[in-house]
């Protein structure tokens, strides 16, 4: 545990590639995917700093973090069924329904 | 030897996450970020924290990567190979591109503090992970605790609610 630097980096890469994924992708639960990658790498640098500083705040913060990402694929999950059985699709082009 | 292991894993890690935007078939980028999720499970057990690496493998490549694929196995998308909005590939690539560089000179570039907690390397081996998290949790940790569970009720409420009728 001294390469704090390169848990910080890869986490970074790995945050990045997660919002290139969000921006370009249409698929809804690959966009949801997506959001679940640079959760993850947040949680990485969570646990890094958590190592490195000798605290334990960080790694009880990612239980609360993975609490959260469960919820959130529960209730986006049944969103996306809800919406694919009015629309017969889940491109986000054709999300458009609240749209003025 | 350990810079060698990390930089294998890191390599797979990153390899398998461009996998999971690159891939038409959703099915290929969900086993992708599995493998994902296996990778940052072993970057735990390397920062001596094995109980956040068994909950990692069994709450994300088990439940919610379970229920992910449940989905697109249900919904049975089909693949649309049209990318036909370059623009929207190369705009997303450069705000991507600028946000690494952001975030590596914000991570790398400010000072860290001294390791000052009274948690070591040595006391996680000799107490025991799991125990230490247990005893933070329980007891300077107690309200965000509760109030998890109060979050889990309503997502469980709201996922009822969407799959009973016709929204």
């Amino acid at each position: 545990m001294e390469n704090l630097n390169g848990y910080l980096v890869v986490s970074a890469i790995l945050f990045a590639i997660g919002t290139i994924g969000v921006l370009t992708r249409k698929n809804a639960i690959v966009i949801f995917m997506c959001i679940e990658l640079m959760l993850n790498a947040v949680n990485l640098t969570f646990v890094a700093f958590s190592r490195h500083l000798g605290h334990f705040d960080g790694q009880i913060f990612v239980l609360f973090i993975m609490t959260v990402a469960a919820a959130e694929a529960a209730v986006g999950l049944a969103l996306m069924i809800a919406f694919y059985k009015n629309k017969e699709s889940i491109s986000v082009d054709d999300v458009n329904m609240m749209k003025w | 030897m350990e810079t060698l292991f990390f930089a294998i894993v890191s390599l797979v890690a990153i390899i398998s996450a461009i996998l999971v935007i690159t891939c038409k078939n959703p099915i290929n980028s969900a086993l992708s970020l599995i493998m994902t999720f296996f990778c940052l499970a072993t970057y735990y057990v390397m920062l001596d924290a094995p109980f956040m690496a068994a909950v990692q493998v069994m709450v994300y490549a088990g439940a919610i990567m379970v229920l992910i694929v449940f989905t697109i196995m249900l919904l049975n998308i089909r693949v649309n190979a049209t990318q036909k909005h370059s623009h929207r590939i190369l705009l997303g690539s450069i705000i991507g591109f600028f946000t690494l560089i952001n975030t590596i000179v914000l991570l790398v570039k400010s000072q860290a503090a001294k390791p000052v907690g009274p948690f070591t390397g040595d006391m996680i081996r000799n107490i025991g992970h799991s125990e230490l998290i247990g005893r933070e949790m329980f007891t300077t940790f107690l309200l965000p605790f509760e109030i998890t569970s109060i979050l889990l009720l309503v997502a469980i409420v709201g996922s009822v609610i969407l799959a009973k009728k016709n929204i």
